[in-house]
Order: structure tokens, then C-alpha cells, then sequence
């Protein structure tokens, strides 16, 4: 696994190479964005069917009593509609690039069951045993019932190193689509073809089995609410009109409807959803709902798993301690010799220690090649070398003491401190002589507790979840700067943690890999699963991380609020934009009518037909100018709520304010260049 | 001492008499509808009318005894009108025809008080006294028993029971209108305003004619009307009349009385949620845009165009009695909250000065609102600003600990979406109505704006009229009754719905990333979101009227 806290990690808004949005794409999507202009279709986005109304009226107008200013207007009404489409059609492509990619994994195999017959792929059924040996595919997700294989699932993974899997335990689970590499194995189906994870996640990319989730229906009503009140505003304005002197025709007041009801975040819309997953997807996580990645933005509460989360897999030797006389090099040597052949990660960290601090050799030389290995065993708990007469151990120190029969009082200091510390202390000895210990200690990774502080900065707690007595996960929970641990931590007790936070009102992400941690990822309101892990987990939780990387549920959490951010600051974004517009319309409706009102036209447009139009225009490329932010997403910056609610809105309030200004303003510029304007 | 310094020095006075009553009214008022005991004349009460005053109720039970309760009062205010030559004390007004009291009855039942009669003509002083009055008292107490639906909701978490409407009713009117009415009476007594039974007195005038001067029981209607932000005078001058206002003292106790219950909900809603901050930011949202109105109709009114620029400022229309800035200010706080009493003519008002009065009640008058459901208008644009708020800080938006979703969502919108309907469709509607057109007193834009201000009005529930228009007809009295009814009764059902979605919901912890609701920045949030709703629904409106009109 390489995806760990070692490099920077992503911001969720960081391009991505995948992600990068090519203009190109537009006219790619141009086709479906025309399929789209079917009423049928329309009818799914209340705001722009409105437009799509608005724009059939107009060119009915223009078409009964043809007008250059009429037909202009018609256009750029119907390129509103159709820039509304691309959004989603951009958004929908994209999808199906990836689906493609999860598709192709999705190759039809022929399966064979333990009984001897043969089944195609896809009539798999749940509880059914295939064999799979080396070379073959996995026809289906499943639980190896039997046996123990090396697999590559680099086709969904992207990773290309082999991984283990074998009956029992918590690496059982494989995928359909992935490769044997070695040895047979007996995979029990754990789910129906067609209704894998994958199968899911490529209906939910592709927008085929998009639901509205709860914010974005919500915020559908409110949108819907706006534009309903606009629509009177502009049907009683006709009466108003006509009392002061002068009814206004129905392409205007359509070109008025149109630039206020909040079309730039109608269009966007479902774009912004489609796009969401899209994130997921390429950070290799598949959901199984839209709704669970909006709950990942609301998470207060953070589960996460001690080793490899916060700290590395192992445990490494950070420290050499000499005691009585002996130097500290002296001890270095004889820490390197005891693990020169000791091949545990622990040994091999034992020797690089004393290789980095030490300038020892970190090969061993033929002479001691050739020495005697005293391998590590359970009732020992001693390992070493014997070496020219030398017996050099290391290992617990109750052992080792007890077995050179020396007693140091220093010795036993150091092992209660180093134990007190969260550390295991080894002990080193020549012979009879206790030259000093050796410090393993849970390395931390770096930079994870600056990214905590920001989780806190967020309001997001974090639990560390270790098996680790009380004492040790005390001392790494201090190191690691998290809020809170459970030590000797049981999938029951992490049950019980979830539904004490969610009874508290909190909602709680974890990740799980185990089958006796699926109560709890079903419990959870984001449960990851990993994908290495067990297919019940899986089952239970509502996203899977392919990479199995449990550090993700940050980045997760991250997309997840990137998503409800960019909604709701395009939102604000499409509603400020009114003000201008109707400094932009009505001078141009009523400066006939009250000369007085003439003074709204704060931009100094050309003519009314020209300010018109130029807002119309400017309503439509606006939607096109937004599409890459939409598919981006606005950027995230870890903070608390109330900086990142003045910064966007400054940038979305404000600029949502001002920019059209300034839009308008040029391409009216542009637009009285036109003979007529 | 100049009028402008006098002005600022009476501007000043109210602000310290508003807040030295703050908080102590407010917590008196919470602990009205927190309180588990009933008083004595209350539980003999629930008693005769069989309430079980120890129940919650759904909100739809609420709601239904709510809309029953208001229906009976429109009904026997209805009745009582049109009976009116079978009461006492009547002095030979006869009945009131059809289509008046109707609109007269939905008028008083829902806190607005237009008022399309000549009250010392048409009423005697049983309907004023049985009728009237006793609709000012409830029509108020009912404000109030949904503002304590409604901040219940925050409050509770897992019900489904939003409070007993009956207790409320009964509370809110034993213990808060009756007393707080009694006193101001008692005030308004001491500073001369009349209080009499009978029909008039007769005056010698210096022509040598003797003339009937009417009289009322006045200062118990005056002090109700303005307590529970009602507005209907017992004369058709209503607070421009010398014996419902006869000084400068007596106007500015009476802009306090109609200030004071709105103002200190703000600290009843504070401390029955539990953060006083939370009602002071709200407050600090209603003062800023109640003293910012002041200051631009203050000026519009001081630098009049026109004819009325050459004389020192636009006294047309106004009392000599109060002068330009206490007339202002009388103005701003009657539109601001529900009340729709006047002690000068707002269609006199210069254009400037005239939008101001129009946008106060346009912004859904939160400034700081009528009786009760000023309140919650500024609750309601509070949610919808979280709302916005809460998805661009990258979290399901909530709000004092609840969650906004799908449903909330609605009702606010509802709320948000009923008021501009009713304005917009009824002022664009009569607009087109040539009878209309003979109805007005003025033509163009100030026309208009005399339609759209009594659309408003009666949607607002506000009462105030702009004049200058006769609605008399039957259109006029059956439209602006029906304008008043949904404006009252449509956004209190969306208020008892929210109430009841919010309760039902579990308490969401306040976490770091969760955002602040007491401090400044959600102050500008809330007054911003207020300001961009109503300009960008009502802009093209206000341009065809008032803004045309000040910008000539």
C-alpha cells in the first residue's frame, strides 16, 4: 500500500490527473447535451424547464413576428437550455469514462463449481463455490472458503502488487474480475451479478440510478420557491406595466424571468452531484449511495484504526539505551548481530537503526553468515546469533533476565518507563552481560497530528481505536494529538462508541475490514470497508476503499463537505447575480415609462434591447464559465466554520454581487456593435 | 430647541425605555409559556371548557384549534357587526353591510385592523368594546402562542408536541395582554386620552354652529391596539386624533407600547433556548434595520422636492402636534411591526420617505415585527439564511442544534413564498381592474404605489393605510380580506409545521464546524438574506412606484 501520510495528502479540490476538465470534453458531450432538450428530460430540473418554456415562447414570438433583437434573444435562451445540458452531459461523461474502467473488470467469465459443472458469469448465484485456480479469473465478489492465493487487482485497483488472500480470517474477501496469480482457491459468491459493489457504483457514476440526496432535494425546494416567487414577480408585472403607461412585450418580460430565477445553480446542479461521486471514484473508493457521501461531509466523529492509520504497521526500534558500562556502540553492535538474521519487521528495523545512527554495515559478512541463528519462538521470546563463543540474544526482558540470571534494578527503570511510554523495551545481552535495551516504540506517522488539529479546526474529533493495553494506547494517543482512544478495543466495544456519539447527536465515520466489524460499519452513519477485507464487512458498510487505505476517511469526509460547499456557494452565487440584472432590465423596461428611472442604468448600457440581451447572454455563459468549477468543486480548505463561511461569502456573496456587473457591461460592448442594437 | 435635535433626543428616550424593559419582560414572558403551573382564574377556566391544560399537542392539533378558535372569532365579530341595531349602546348606527363586516371581522381576528369604515360613524361602543377590543387582545395572545410553538421546537428534541394551545391562549392573554393593556391604559389615561360611553358631545364652533363631537371608550382600545401591535383606532384619525393622541408624551408612550412585547420576545426566545445572545443577535438584525429606515425616511422627509422643498419640510399630511420626526418615527415603527396605526398620512409622505414605509412591511415586517410572529419572521429568513450558510461551510445546515432538511425547508419556503404572492398577484390584479383606476386619488406612479401599500398591508397584517385609495368596493373588501386571511393563517400553519418537523428532531451537538449563531457575522447573514429576498421579489414593484417617485 502506498497511499500514506508520508506524502502531502491531497487536498480533496487538488486536481487530479483523471479529474482535470479538458474543454475538449464540451464538445464531446455536445450530442447527449441536444438529446437532452426533450421536455421529458427538462422536466426533472424545475428551474430549467421554466428557461426551456421561456424559450419556446420566445421563438414562437420571433417566429410569428421575426425580429433580429427577437431572434438573438431566442438563441442565446435556447443556448441556456443547452449550456445547462452540457453541465450535466460533461459531468455524465466523465462518469462513464470511469464506468468504462470499472466496466472492463467486469469481463464475462465462465466459472467453475466445486461439484464439477460449469456456470457463465453472470448466472452466479449467492452461496455458490467456484474454483478458481492460477491464470483464471474470480467470476464474482466473494469470501475464499478455501485455500490461499495470490491475486492481482490491479484492474481495480490500479495497484499493481499482488495481494494475499486466504480462507478465514479478515483477508477472505475477493472481487470479481481480479486475477489468480498462484495456488487455487474455493470462493464462496457473496453477491448477485449485477448488484456487486462495482455494478453499483457504475449505475450511480453514470447517473442512471442518480437519486436526489436529502440536502440537494431540499435545496431543489428552495430553488423551486425562488423561482415560483420570480415567476409572479414577473406575470404581475405586466398589469403594473401596462397601468404606468406602456405593457411590456412577452419576450422581454421571458428575458426577465429567465435572468432571475436561479438558473446558473439550476444548471449545475446535478452536475455537482454527478461530479461528487466522480471524486470518490477516482481516489479509488466506490460508494454505494449518493446520500452517504453528503453524510460524510456532516461527520463530527472519527473512528480510526491505530496501525496503519496512525501509526505504521510495525513497531521499529527508535532507540538504543545502554546500561550499566556499556557504551552505546558497544550496544549497537550487539543489537545489530542479535538481528542480523531475525527477519520480523521488528529485526529489520533493529538493524537500520543501528545502520542510520550507527554507521554499522547493514549486510552481514560472510563470518557471520555462517554463525548460528537462534530464531525467535513463542515460549523463548528470545532471539540472537551465536557467533565465535559469543551468544548474543535479544528479547523480553523478563526472559532474558531470568535466563542470564542477572538482576539490574536500572534495567527494570527502563523497562517500566519505556512501557509506560507506549513502547516494548527489548533487551540486549553478550553472554551473562546486559549491555542496554532497545526502544520499540509505534512510529507515528508524520504530519498526522497537524492534520488532526485541522480535523478539530473542522469540529471533527478523532478516536484511535488500538487493541493496545490502556497504558500504551494512552501514550500514542498523546503522540498522535487524537481526542480520544478505546484501548483493548473489541468490535463490541466500538459498537457500543458509535451509538453512544450518535445518541449524543453526532454522527460517526469508521472503517472496518473485519466480519465482527460489520455491526458497527452498518452503525455508522459512513462506514469505509476495506476492500482487502471480509465481504460481510463490505455488506455492512456503504462505501468500500479499493486501496484499503484507512487514512482515506479523511479525504472521504473532505469530498463530502467539498460537495454541499460548492452548492451551496454556487447557490449564492446565482441569487446575487439578480441585483445587476435587474439594473441591467429594468431601466431598459421602464426608463420609457419614468424617464427617472433611467438612472438605474448604473452601467451606462447602449440601448434597452442591447442591455437585454447582454444580460441574457451573460446569464448563459456564466453557466458555461462555472462548469469546470462545478466539476471541480470550490476549493477546500480545512477551517473552522466561520472563516470558511466569510471567505466564500466574500467570494460567492460579493462576487456574486459584482461580477455580473462587469459582465454585462463588456459583453454589452460587444452586442451594440450589432446594426439595430 | 430645533426639531431634529428634539427628534434624536425622543429616538433616544424609547431606546432607553425599550431596553430597560427587555429583559425583564422577556423573561417574564418565557416564564409564562415554561411555566408548569396555572393560575387560579386559568385552571377554573380550563375547567368550564374542558382543556386538559397538562397535554401537549401535535402540531396539526394545534393548528386546528388555532384556525377553529380564529374562525368562531370571525364568525361572532361578523355577527356582532351585523347585529349591531339589536346592541346597546349602539347610538343608532345601524347594521354594518355584508362585504365591510367581513372584511372587518377577518381585519380584527387577524392582527391586521385595515380598517375600510369610519369607525365613529359605523360602530357603536358594544362592537368596538365586545367586538374589537376583545379581537385585539386574542388576535394578539394568538401571535404569541405560535411564537412559543415555534421556539418549543428548537427547544424540544423527540416529540412530537409542540405545547397546548389553549394554555397558551389563555396565558398569553391573562398573563400578558390584560395586564400589559391595563397598565398602558392607565398610562395613556393619565396623559389625556379620552375614556367615555357616550355617543359624543356638542361643540360651539367659532361659526356659531354647534356641532357632535363622538367620543369613546378610548384609552382601553388605544392601549390594546398599540400593546398588541394592532392599529385599528376607535376614529378614523386614528393616532392623529387629539383624544386618541393628544401629545407629544402620549405619541411617544404609544410608539413604546408597540415596540416593547416584539422587542423583548427577542430575550423570551434567548432564554427559553437557552443562549441570550441568540435573541440578542436577532434583536441587533430588527434595530439595525428599524433604525436604518428611520434614518433614510427621516432624511427623504426633511429634503423634500418639489413644492414642498419650499417650505422647511413636507408637513402636508402630518400633525403639527408631532412634527416631522416624531412622525417618522411613529411611521417606521408602526409598518415595522404589525400595527398599521398612523399619526400622520403616509401618502403625504415624499417618495422616499413613502417606499420606506411600504419596504418595512415588504421585508415581511421584521423591524422587529408585529405581536409574536415578528419573531418568527426573522426566525424563518434565519433558516433560510443557515440554510445557505450551512451548505457552504460543507455541512447539513442547521440551526440552534437542528437540522434543516427536506421539510423545514418547505415550510420556510412556504412562509417566504406566501406573503409576495399575495402582494404581487393582488396589486398586479387590481391594477387591471379598470374600476380601479377610479378608485385612486392620484394617477402614475404614486397611484401604484397607493395599491401595492394596501396589498401589503393587508398581507402583512399590517393595517396601516397609505390612503388615498377608496376600498370600499366590494373587489377592494373582499380581496384585502382574503389577503389578510392567507397572509395570517397560510404562514402560521407553515410556522406550527416547521414547530412540529423541528421537535421531532434528535439535538444535533455544536461542534467546531458547526456554525456560530450568536455573533455578528450571522447578524449580517440573517439582515443580507432579509434584504436580497424582499429587494430581488419586490424590485420591479417598488420601481413602478416608489422608486420612480423619489428618484423624479
Amino acid at each position: 500500500m502506498t497511499t500514506t501520510l508520508d506524502r502531502p495528502v491531497e487536498s480533496a479540490g487538488a486536481p487530479v490527473k483523471a479529474g482535470a476538465f479538458r474543454p475538449a470534453q464540451l464538445w464531446a458531450s455536445l450530442p447527449d447535451a441536444l438529446r437532452k432538450l426533450h421536455p421529458k428530460a427538462q422536466l426533472r430540473n424545475p428551474v430549467m424547464f421554466v428557461v426551456w418554456v421561456g424559450s419556446v415562447l420566445v421563438t414562437l414570438d420571433a417566429i410569428v413576428s421575426p425580429s433580429l433583437f427577437g431572434w438573438l434573444l431566442a438563441i442565446w435562451l435556447w443556448f441556456t437550455v443547452l449550456f445547462a445540458n452540457l453541465a450535466e452531459a460533461v459531468a455524465e461523461g466523465r462518469g462513464k469514462a470511469q464506468a468504462e474502467t470499472l466496466r472492463r473488470t467486469k469481463r464475462d467469465t465462465v466459472a467453475r463449481l466445486v461439484d464439477g459443472t460449469t456456470k457463465g458469469g453472470t448466472e452466479l448465484e449467492i452461496g455458490d463455490r467456484v474454483v478458481v485456480v492460477a491464470g483464471e479469473t474470480i467470476p464474482g465478489d466473494g469470501d475464499v472458503v478455501e485455500g490461499i492465493a495470490t491475486v492481482d487487482e490491479s484492474a481495480i485497483t490500479g495497484e499493481s502488487a499482488p495481494v494475499v488472500r486466504e480462507a478465514g480470517g479478515d483477508r477472505s474477501s475477493v472481487t470479481g474480475g481480479t486475477t489468480v496469480l498462484s495456488d487455487r482457491i474455493v470462493v464462496e459468491i457473496t453477491t448477485k451479478p449485477g448488484e456487486s459493489f462495482v455494478d453499483r457504483m457504475i449505475a450511480l457514476v453514470e447517473g442512471a440510478s442518480r437519486q436526489k440526496t436529502p440536502n440537494e432535494i431540499a435545496l431543489t425546494i428552495l430553488l423551486a420557491a425562488l423561482t415560483v416567487i420570480f415567476l409572479l414577480a414577473v406575470v404581475a408585472l405586466q398589469p403594473m406595466s401596462a397601468y404606468a403607461g406602456g405593457p411590456q412585450s412577452v419576450v422581454v418580460l421571458v428575458a426577465l424571468l429567465v435572468c432571475l430565477i436561479p438558473t446558473t445553480i439550476g444548471a449545475l446542479l446535478s452536475a455537482i452531484g454527478i461530479a461528487g461521486m466522480d471524486r470518490l471514484v477516482q481516489r479509488n473508493v466506490l460508494a454505494k449511495s449518493g446520500r452517504a457521501v453528503e453524510a460524510a461531509g456532516d461527520i463530527d466523529t472519527l473512528l480510526l484504526d491505530k496501525t496503519g492509520t496512525i501509526t505504521f504497521g510495525n513497531r521499529r526500534a527508535t532507540e538504543l539505551i545502554p546500561v550499566g558500562d556499556a557504551t552505546v556502540v558497544e550496544l549497537a553492535e550487539a543489537a545489530r548481530l542479535s538481528s542480523l538474521a531475525d527477519q520480523t519487521p521488528e529485526g529489520r528495523s533493529v538493524v537500520e537503526l543501528c545502520t542510520t545512527e550507527y554507521g554499522l554495515a547493514p549486510e552481514a559478512s560472510a563470518e557471520e553468515a555462517r554463525a548460528e541463528f537462534v530464531p525467535f519462538t513463542a515460549q523463548t521470546r528470545v532471539s540472537g546469533l551465536d557467533i565465535g563463543g559469543r551468544r548474543v540474544r535479544k528479547g523480553a526482558a523478563q526472559t532474558l533476565l531470568a535466563a542470564t540470571g542477572v538482576r539490574s534494578d536500572e534495567v527494570e527503570r527502563w523497562v517500566q518507563l519505556i512501557s509506560d511510554e507506549g513502547g516494548t523495551p527489548l533487551v540486549v545481552a553478550d553472554g551473562e552481560r546486559v549491555l542496554g535495551l532497545i526502544r520499540l516504540s509505534d512510529v507515528v506517522k508524520p504530519g498526522i497530528a497537524e492534520r488532526f488539529a485541522e480535523l478539530r479546526a473542522m469540529g471533527i474529533r478523532t478516536v484511535m481505536v488500538t487493541g493496545d493495553n490502556p497504558r500504551t494506547a494512552r501514550a500514542i494517543a498523546a503522540r498522535a494529538g487524537v481526542d480520544d482512544h478505546i484501548a483493548e478495543a473489541t468490535p463490541e466495544d466500538k459498537l457500543a462508541y458509535i451509538v453512544a456519539e450518535q445518541e449524543g447527536g453526532r454522527l460517526v465515520a469508521m472503517t472496518g475490514d473485519g466480519t465482527n466489524d460489520a455491526p458497527a460499519l452498518a452503525q455508522a452513519d459512513v462506514g469505509v470497508a476495506m476492500n482487502t477485507g471480509t465481504a460481510a464487512a463490505k455488506e455492512a458498510g456503504n462505501m468500500v476503499d479499493l486501496d484499503s487505505d484507512p487514512t482515506k476517511l479523511i479525504e472521504i469526509v473532505e469530498i463530502g463537505k467539498q460537495l454541499l460547499i460548492t452548492r451551496g456557494a454556487l447557490t449564492t452565487f446565482s441569487v446575487a447575480n439578480d441585483l445587476a440584472k435587474y439594473f441591467a432590465i429594468l431601466p431598459a423596461m421602464f426608463a420609457a415609462l419614468y424617464p427617472s428611472l433611467g438612472l438605474l442604468n448604473v452601467m451606462g448600457l447602449h440601448s434597452p434591447q442591447s442591455a437585454i440581451l447582454s444580460a441574457v447572454v451573460f446569464n448563459a455563459l456564466i453557466i458555461v464559465v462555472l462548469i469546470p468549477l462545478a466539476l471541480r468543486g470550490v476549493r477546500y480548505r480545512p477551517s473552522s466554520a466561520s472563516a470558511l463561511l466569510r471567505r466564500n461569502l466574500l467570494v460567492y456573496g460579493l462576487g456574486g454581487v459584482v461580477t455580473p456587473f462587469l459582465g454585462i457591461f463588456l459583453i454589452d460592448l460587444l452586442v451594440r456593435l450589432i446594426p439595430g442594437m | 430647541m430645533d426639531d431634529t435635535l428634539a427628534g434624536l433626543l425622543q429616538v433616544l428616550f424609547l431606546l432607553v425605555l425599550l431596553a430597560a424593559c427587555y429583559a425583564p419582560l422577556g423573561d417574564y414572558m418565557a416564564r409564562v409559556f415554561t411555566s408548569e403551573k396555572d393560575w387560579r382564574v386559568e385552571a377554573a377556566l380550563y375547567r368550564l371548557v374542558r382543556v386538559d391544560a397538562s397535554s401537549g399537542q401535535r402540531w396539526p392539533t394545534y393548528a386546528m384549534g388555532l384556525l377553529g378558535f380564529s374562525f368562531v372569532s370571525i364568525v361572532l365579530l361578523y355577527l356582532l357587526q351585523r347585529l349591531q341595531p339589536l346592541l346597546p349602546l349602539s347610538f343608532g348606527r345601524g347594521a354594518v353591510e355584508p362585504a365591510m363586516a367581513f372584511n372587518t371581522a377577518v381585519s380584527f381576528v387577524t392582527n391586521t385592523n385595515w380598517q375600510s369604515y369610519v369607525p365613529e360613524q359605523v360602530l357603536g361602543d358594544t362592537v368596538q368594546m365586545a367586538g374589537l377590543t376583545v379581537q385585539n387582545v386574542l388576535s394578539a395572545a394568538v401571535g404569541l402562542a405560535v411564537a412559543a410553538a415555534l421556539i418549543r421546537g428548537f427547544v424540544r428534541a423527540n416529540t412530537d408536541r409542540i405545547g397546548n394551545f389553549w394554555v397558551d391562549l389563555t396565558r398569553a392573554t391573562v398573563r400578558i395582554m390584560l395586564p400589559l393593556s391595563f397598565l398602558a391604559a392607565v398610562g395613556l389615561l393619565i396623559m389625556g386620552v379620552t375614556m367615555s360611553l357616550r355617543s359624543g358631545v356638542d361643540v360651539t364652533g367659532l361659526d356659531g354652529n354647534t356641532y357632535t363631537h363622538p367620543l369613546a371608550p378610548t384609552a382601553s382600545q388605544e392601549a390594546v391596539k398599540m400593546v398588541g401591535t394592532n392599529g385599528g383606532g376607535v376614529f378614523n384619525a386614528n393616532s392623529a386624533h387629539p383624544f386618541e393622541n393628544p401629545s407629544a408624551l402620549s405619541n411617544l408612550f404609544q410608539i413604546f407600547l408597540m415596540l416593547v412585547v416584539p422587542v423583548a420576545m427577542t430575550r423570551t426566545f434567548g432564554t427559553m433556548v437557552g443562549n441570550r445572545r441568540q435573541g440578542t443577535i436577532l434583536l441587533s438584525v430588527m434595530g439595525v434595520l428599524w433604525g436604518a429606515l428611520l434614518a433614510v425616511a427621516w432624511f427623504a422627509e426633511t429634503h423634500p422636492t418639489g413644492a414642498a422643498g419650499i417650505a422647511t419640510g413636507a408637513m402636508e399630511g402630518k400633525e403639527t402636534r408631532f412634527g416631522i420626526p416624531t412622525s417618522i418615527l411613529f411611521g417606521v415603527s408602526t409598518t415595522g411591526t404589525s400595527t398599521g396605526a398612523v399619526n400622520s398620512l403616509h401618502d403625504s409622505y415624499s417618495g422616499g420617505a413613502g417606499g420606506v414605509t411600504l419596504l418595512n412591511m415588504l421585508l415581511g415586517e421584521v423591524a422587529p415585527g408585529g405581536v409574536g410572529v415578528g419573531l418568527v419572521g426573522i426566525l424563518v429568513v434565519a433558516i433560510i439564511a443557515m440554510f445557505l450558510a450551512g451548505l457552504m461551510v460543507g455541512r447539513t445546515p442547521e440551526y440552534l442544534g437542528k437540522k434543516l432538511g427536506r421539510r423545514e425547508v418547505t415550510c420556510a419556503a412556504v412562509y417566504i413564498l406566501v406573503m409576495p404572492a399575495i402582494v404581487l398577484l393582488g396589486a398586479g390584479l387590481a391594477i387591471a381592474l379598470p374600476s380601479t383606476l377610479d378608485a385612486l386619488s392620484n394617477d402614475g406612479a404614486h397611484g401604484f404605489s397607493e395599491v401595492l401599500y394596501a396589498f401589503a398591508s393587508a398581507a402583512n397584517n399590517n393595517g396601516s393605510a397609505f390612503g388615498g385609495l377608496t376600498v370600499t368596493s366590494d373587489f377592494f373588501q373582499s380581496a384585502l380580506g382574503l389577503a389578510m386571511l392567507f397572509g395570517r393563517f397560510v404562514l402560521i400553519l407553515a410556522v406550527l409545521a416547521l414547530a412540529g418537523s423541528l421537535a421531532q428532531q434528535k439535538r444535533v451537538e455544536a461542534t467546531a464546524g458547526t456554525l456560530v449563531t450568536d455573533q455578528p457575522l450571522f447578524g449580517v447573514l440573517v439582515g443580507g438574506t432579509l434584504i436580497l429576498v424582499a429587494a430581488l421579489t419586490f424590485f420591479p414593484a417598488l420601481a413602478l412606484g416608489p422608486l420612480a417617485e423619489a428618484l423624479a
